[in-house]
Parts: C-alpha cells; sequence; structure tokens
C-alpha cells in the first residue's frame, strides 16, 4: 500500500534527462525480481523535466507531478509563478505542487497568499493542485493550522508539509495538526482533501507510523493514493526490503535494489 | 497489494519470558522470607485471562506483629544510627536495581493488575524509580530542607498501598520514609501484591539492613491489623475514602500521625477558546489512563456549550480509535478491569446511569472473552444531582456535562464532598489562574492531564484526604519538629 503512495522524487539542480529517464523507469519497475509489486503513484520533477518524464512514464498510468512557483523559496514575481506553473501544464503535468510564499504569510499578508493559491488553482483546470507550506520555515503548530485552513479554503487538493530542502519536515506533531485541519474541513463540509507528507521518510517504520495516524485521524478512507502521498526519495527502497524480508525471511543486502 | 480496506494492527505482544513468578510467596519479615503463622494462603490471578499467578501468603496479627517489631528493632538498633548520606547509598541502590529490572517489573505490573504494557513500562516504572532517586538525594539534607526546625523521623511507619499503581504507590510511601529515616512494615492490596514481593527481593539484592523494610500481604483484615497495631508512629493509606474513614477513626486517641490519599471526582473543564483537538486527547487520557482506575481521574467533564457539539463529536469519533484488549499488547491503550468485583461494580454503575436517564455512548469494539474488560463510555445529559457524577466509579466511564459561565462551572465543580484533582483547557492564560484559584482540588493540571513527577506534591482537599505525598511537602509527612 505504501509503494503506492510515493510520488518519487528528484528535485536536484543537477538533474537531466537521463537522470529523470532512469526514474520514470524505476517508477514502473520498482523491483521486477519481486511479483506483483504496485507501481509507485506519481514522479515528481522540475517543471522542465515534465515533458521528458511524460514521454518516459507514457500510459503506464503513473501520474507526473510538477514543483512549481518558483520551487523551492517561492521568492519570485506572481508573473514568474504563473509561467513557470503553465509550462508546467502545457508540458502534461497531471499534479502541480507549488509553494506558498512564506515571507509574506509570516508577514501576515494573508489575503496575498490566499489570492495567490486561488489564482494558481485556476490555472489547474484538470491538474491536481498540491499546496507546500515548508512547515519548517513556518515557527509555531498554529502557524501550520492557520496555513492549511488557508490553503483548503483556496481550492488545494492536497496539502504538503515540504519541499524537502528545509528541515525540520514532516514531523509528526506537523502532520497531527495538518491532518486535523483536514479532519475538520470534511466533518463540516464532506469533502476530502488529499494529504502529503514529504521530507525525512526514509524508513518503511516510519512510513507505517504515518499510515496509522492518517487511519486514526481521518479514517481508511483515505488510505489510496487518490488521497494521500509520501514525497520520497528513498523510501521505495527500503519498503523493498522489508517486503522482500517478509518474503523470504532474510534480510537483502541493500546492492539487490537498483538506487534510482 | 490493498487500498480501501479495513487494516488492522496486528498484536505485538511483550514477552513475559523475563519474568519468574514463584509459584508461593511468603511474608518478608526481617529481610527473610517467612512462612505467616496464620498458615493461610490466598491466590493472586491474572485479571486479563483469569489464570493463576501465584499463591501469598495471608498475615494476621500475628504476623504483623511480627513484622512490627522486626521494623521497631531495625529502628531502634541498626537505622536511626546511620547518618542520612549512608541511608541516601541505599536508596541510590534499590533505585538502580529497580531501573536494571525494569522490564521484568512492567511486565509483572501488568500480569498482575491488568494494565496495558505501554503505561506499566513508560509510566509506572520509571516514576517509581523517580521516586526513589528523588529521596535519595534528599536523605542527607533534611536540615537544608527544614532549616532550623530539628527534624526527627518518626519511627515505624505502616503503610497501605491500592491496586491501581502497586510499584508506584509503593515508592510513593517507602522512598520518604526511609530517606527521613523511619522503618515500614508495608501492605500491598491482595489483587496485586507481586511487585511488593518483587522490591522485597529488590531490597535483599541490595543489602538493605534486615528490617527496615518489611512487606506483610493480605486482604483487608491485615491491613485493619496494621492499622490497629499500638507499636506504630504512622499510618500512612491510599485507597478508598469509605476505608479511609475507617482507618482515621482507628487511629483517634492514639499518637499515630496519619495521611489519607483517597478518592476523587475530578472535574476536567474545557473552555470555549480552548484548542480541541489537544482537549479532546487531554480528556481521553484523563479519563481512560489505566482504565480509570485513577485516583485523580478527570471522570466529569465541563464542557463550555458553545463547543459542546464539536467537542462531543470528535470525543466519540476518538473512542473508536482506543485499544481496548490484551494488556501485554503493546497497540493496547485500555487493558483489563483489576479485579472481578471491580468489574461488577462498574457495571452496576452504567446500569445506574441508564436508570438515571443519561444517554450512553459506547465504541464498537470487540473485548476478549476471558478476563475482566469494560469497554469506554461516555455518557451525556448527566444531571448534576446524578449519582454516577456523583459517586466515584473508578473505571473507564466518564459523565459530560455543559455549562454557560465560568462562574457556573466552578460551582459545579466544587459540588462534591471529594477535591483531589482538576483540570483546565484553555488558551488564556488569565483564565487558568483564576479559574484555578477558585477550584478547591490539590491538584490542578491547565493544558494537560494526569502529569506526575517526584518533586512536585500530591493530595487531596475535603474527603480526599489530607498530607502531601511527593516534593518537599512529601518528607514533612515523616518527619517530626520536636522544638
Amino acid at each position: 500500500m505504501a509503494l503506492s503512495m510515493i510520488d518519487l522524487t528528484t528535485l536536484e539542480g543537477k538533474d537531466t534527462p537521463g537522470k529523470v529517464r532512469q526514474l520514470c523507469f524505476k517508477a514502473q519497475h520498482l523491483h521486477d525480481q519481486t511479483s506483483d509489486l504496485p507501481k509507485v503513484a506519481a514522479v515528481c520533477v522540475y517543471p522542465s523535466m515534465v515533458g521528458i518524464a511524460k514521454k518516459a512514464l507514457g500510459d503506464s498510468g503513473i501520474k507526473v507531478a510538477s514543483v512549481s512557483t518558483a520551487f523551492p523559496s517561492g521568492q519570485a514575481p506572481f508573473s514568474v509563478k504563473k509561467d513557470d506553473t503553465l509550462f508546467a501544464l502545457e508540458n502534461g503535468a497531471d499534479e502541480i505542487d507549488m509553494v506558498i510564499s512564506r515571507g509574506r504569510f509570516l508577514a501576515g499578508d494573508y489575503q496575498f497568499v490566499f489570492d495567490e493559491i486561488a489564482a494558481i488553482k485556476e490555472l489547474c483546470t484538470s491538474a491536481r493542485l498540491k499546496v507546500i507550506f515548508e512547515t519548517g520555515e513556518l515557527d509555531s503548530l498554529d502557524q501550520v493550522r492557520k496555513i492549511s485552513d488557508l490553503a483548503i479554503a483556496a481550492g488545494a487538493d492536497f496539502i504538503k508539509t515540504s519541499t524537502g530542502k528545509i528541515q525540520p519536515a514532516a514531523t509528526f506533531p506537523v502532520v497531527l495538526t495538518m491532518l486535523g485541519a483536514i479532519k475538520d474541513h470534511f466533518d463540516k463540509t464532506g469533502q476530502m482533501i488529499g494529504m502529503k507528507p514529504a521530507g525525512g521518510i526514509s524508513s518503511a517504520k516510519l512510513a507505517l507510523q504515518h499510515l496509522l495516524l492518517v487511519k486514526e485521524v481521518l479514517g481508511e478512507a483515505w488510505l489510496t493514493n487518490e488521497w494521500y502521498r509520501f514525497g520520497a526519495s528513498s523510501l521505495a527502497n527500503d519498503l523493498l526490503l522489508q517486503y522482500q524480508k517478509q518474503l523470504t525471511g532474510k534480510y537483502q543486502s541493500a546492492a539487490y535494489f537498483s538506487i534510482d | 497489494m490493498m487500498s480501501n480496506t479495513t487494516w488492522n494492527l496486528d498484536p505485538s505482544l511483550e514477552s513475559t519470558a523475563l519474568v519468574q513468578i514463584k509459584p508461593q510467596y511468603e511474608l518478608f519479615i526481617d529481610g527473610k522470607w517467612q512462612a505467616p503463622l496464620s498458615k493461610t494462603y490466598f491466590d493472586s490471578i491474572n485479571p486479563a485471562d483469569e489464570t493463576h499467578l501465584a499463591k501469598i501468603a495471608w498475615a494476621n496479627q500475628a504476623d504483623v506483629d511480627l513484622a512490627v517489631r522486626a521494623a521497631r528493632t531495625a529502628y531502634t538498633n541498626v537505622w536511626s544510627q546511620l547518618s542520612g548520606a549512608e541511608r541516601g547509598k541505599y536508596l541510590f541502590r534499590i533505585a538502580r536495581l529497580m531501573q536494571e529490572k525494569a522490564r521484568e517489573l512492567a511486565v509483572l505490573e501488568t500480569l498482575d493488575g491488568g494494565k496495558p504494557i505501554r503505561e506499566a513500562r513508560d509510566v509506572d516504572v520509571p516514576l517509581a524509580c523517580n521516586h526513589f532517586f528523588y529521596y535519595a538525594g534528599w536523605a542527607d539534607k533534611l536540615l537544608e530542607a527544614f532549616p532550623g526546625q530539628n527534624p526527627v523521623a518518626l519511627g515505624v511507619a505502616g503503610q497501605i498501598t491500592p491496586w491501581n499503581f502497586p510499584l508506584l504507590m509503593l515508592a510513593w510511601k517507602i522512598a520518604p520514609a526511609l530517606a527521613c529515616g523511619n522503618t515500614v512494615v508495608l501492605k500491598p492490596a491482595e489483587t496485586t501484591s507481586l511487585t511488593a514481593l518483587k522490591f522485597a527481593e529488590i531490597c535483599q539484592e541490595a543489602g538493605l539492613p534486615p528490617g527496615v523494610v518489611n512487606i506483610v500481604t493480605g486482604y483487608g483484615d491485615t491491613g485493619a491489623a496494621l492499622v490497629a497495631h499500638p507499636d506504630l508512629d504512622k499510618i500512612a493509606f491510599t485507597g478508598s475514602t469509605a476505608v479511609g474513614k475507617q482507618i482515621q477513626k482507628a487511629c483517634i486517641g492514639t499518637t499515630k500521625k496519619l495521611t489519607l490519599e483517597l478518592g476523587g471526582k475530578s472535574a476536567n473543564i474545557i473552555l470555549e477558546d480552548a484548542p480541541i483537538d489537544q482537549a479532546v486527547e487531554g480528556v481521553i487520557n484523563a479519563i481512560f489512563f489505566n482504565q480509570g482506575h485513577v485516583c485523580c481521574a478527570g471522570s466529569r467533564l465541563f464542557v463550555q456549550e458553545s463547543i459542546a457539539t464539536q467537542v462531543l463529536e470528535k470525543l466519540k469519533f476518538r473512542l473508536q480509535s482506543i485499544y481496548v484488549g490484551n494488556p501485554l499488547d503493546k497497540n493496547t491503550d485500555i487493558g483489563a478491569i483489576n479485579s472481578k468485583k471491580q468489574l461488577e461494580t462498574i457495571e452496576r454503575y452504567i446500569q445506574l446511569g441508564l436508570e438515571e436517564g443519561a444517554e450512553i455512548y459506547q465504541p464498537t469494539c470487540e473485548l476478549p472473552s476471558a478476563g475482566y474488560y469494560c469497554k469506554p463510555t461516555l455518557f451525556t445529559d448527566v444531571a448534576q444531582s446524578a449519582r454516577i457524577a456523583q459517586e466515584e466509579i473508578f473505571g473507564p466511564v466518564l459523565t459530560i456535562q455543559t455549562f454557560r459561565t465560568i462562574e457556573e462551572v466552578v460551582q459545579k465543580a466544587n459540588n462534591t464532598p471529594y477535591g483531589l484533582a482538576a483540570g483546565i483547557w484553555t488558551d488564556k492564560g488569565a483564565r487558568i489562574f483564576g479559574v484555578s484559584q477558585q477550584l478547591q482540588a490539590g491538584v490542578v493540571w491547565a493544558n494537560t492531564y494526569n502529569k506526575f513527577d517526584p518533586a512536585s506534591p500530591f493530595g487531596g482537599y475535603k474527603e480526599s484526604g489530607f498530607g502531601r505525598e511527593g516534593g518537599l511537602h512529601g518528607l514533612r509527612a515523616y518527619l517530626k519538629f520536636p522544638n
């Protein structure tokens, strides 16, 4: 289940078409030595790599997610953010992972942050919008709750903890606070919002704890990749390693799993 | 691979291999295991599955007399002759040995009493160890603790502990008593004697002089014999208010110093500005911690009317993800009710609640077929005059009432013969101070509940008892100040 919820991610300045194509192959062939494995939910890349990823994934059913709006800092004029998003969409992105303007949010300019999210949402006619808070820069859980409510109201389909560039990232208190916002929104409106913790979830054990949190706070309806994703680059291999251990009773060497 | 299917936790059972339970336990008197003069034994059973654990000696008056004499001799000849620093060394040694055996003590506590292993492991045992460490540090600093007051040990203390936190309550009683220079005769509750007996083994291992700690096991008659013994200087009791009253009567006209830590019907108050998710989690902890077998349990919930519906919905949802079952399972939140008798009491109160017209809510969870279990239970539409809102149930049963103003809730919270603890949930510091000063309770927790620390005194107002245990105040209960 956890494997099918992964957004397999590469977000580095040194990403090349070759690297992205490799990642896309891995996304479809996690470990062909093991039968009946699911595919990951999506591949998450920079806008410049969307076209390449889209082609490499073909009709595999794996989504292409693109970070956007001047990821990771979000420090660019709105016109740039808009173009960034449109470029990704035109190249076929199925999902947009935008970042909020943390500076404006911390300065109390909530209207600006709201409008920005709503404007990007308008561009995403068929794509689903994930909104990244970068909670490691938001100071307190009160702020996390505030931005969660604000992003949901502005039209976020998913709320996401972090870019993966800042620590701390998806800590349990932060995730619990965001899940609480999703739960309250659902109780009030009946509308489901997705959750994506990202950054630092690299072991199967951690992933399991996160899934339990979702099950107990939101319920089992959220335990599908339609409503829950892990943003992770190295989680998949640990899941494979643990899965192999379950099957064979033995831990395999990490050398038996491809790194990307 | 699944999606949208029911996903349950596999059991994760703590191993019992570490624990050695003898088939039969004698009395621990004068540093030795002595067969009871009464020649009688009683059975200790595991409330989680009703299996037999051990046969335990049932002390009579003659046995109690032997134990008190041993304690008196040890006090006169050995313990009162030692310096505070020497006493401290023994206490530190006991604390370290308890830490070394923490896992064994935790499993034993769970087997004998039914509490979840998670609580025994993370709360009971570490806190018990910490109490010994804490009071070990005071042993040679009594003059500094009470400057110019000439603190002197009382002599021999008779101590009676309850079944809800057997080892922890033992630590609350024995650690300060020994630190202050007293010797003790302790009677654990009849359903949970095993950790006290394991503690006796630890005393032997620590080389504690014989007679400084004596453990006499048995039922209420053993406790009554202890309380009535003429050669005691101090009685310390934790348990029900009814028994506490009997003990107080028995001590009238004697020179015995007395501390009582009794029952409670503590109010947990949520104001409308409280962080609701945290408050709900706090309510769960306040009433369902240790199956509700907590004297200071937040068993009366008061919610401000403007948020009552929301809080109630969240509580009900939260109840659904509580795991009730095998206490040895590390996933378990609510374990077994301590005894059949207590389960019957709780069930009687639940029946009474229904007869009184309150609305009941229990989650849909399956209970194990053997053993004593009770679902977590909420009662709404409860009147202040209802018996379920007035009497201590000592189980996982919460009564919920609403209020409009702070003045009203303070009145209702104080409208009880008890006064042990209270909780308040609000975002405003001023309200915390305002309300807590008006509450008649020995402990008021703000935005938390059931938090304990050896440095913090604990005890009640009104019929919840008198005297304080823990902290600097806890020393006073085991000292006299002759000038």
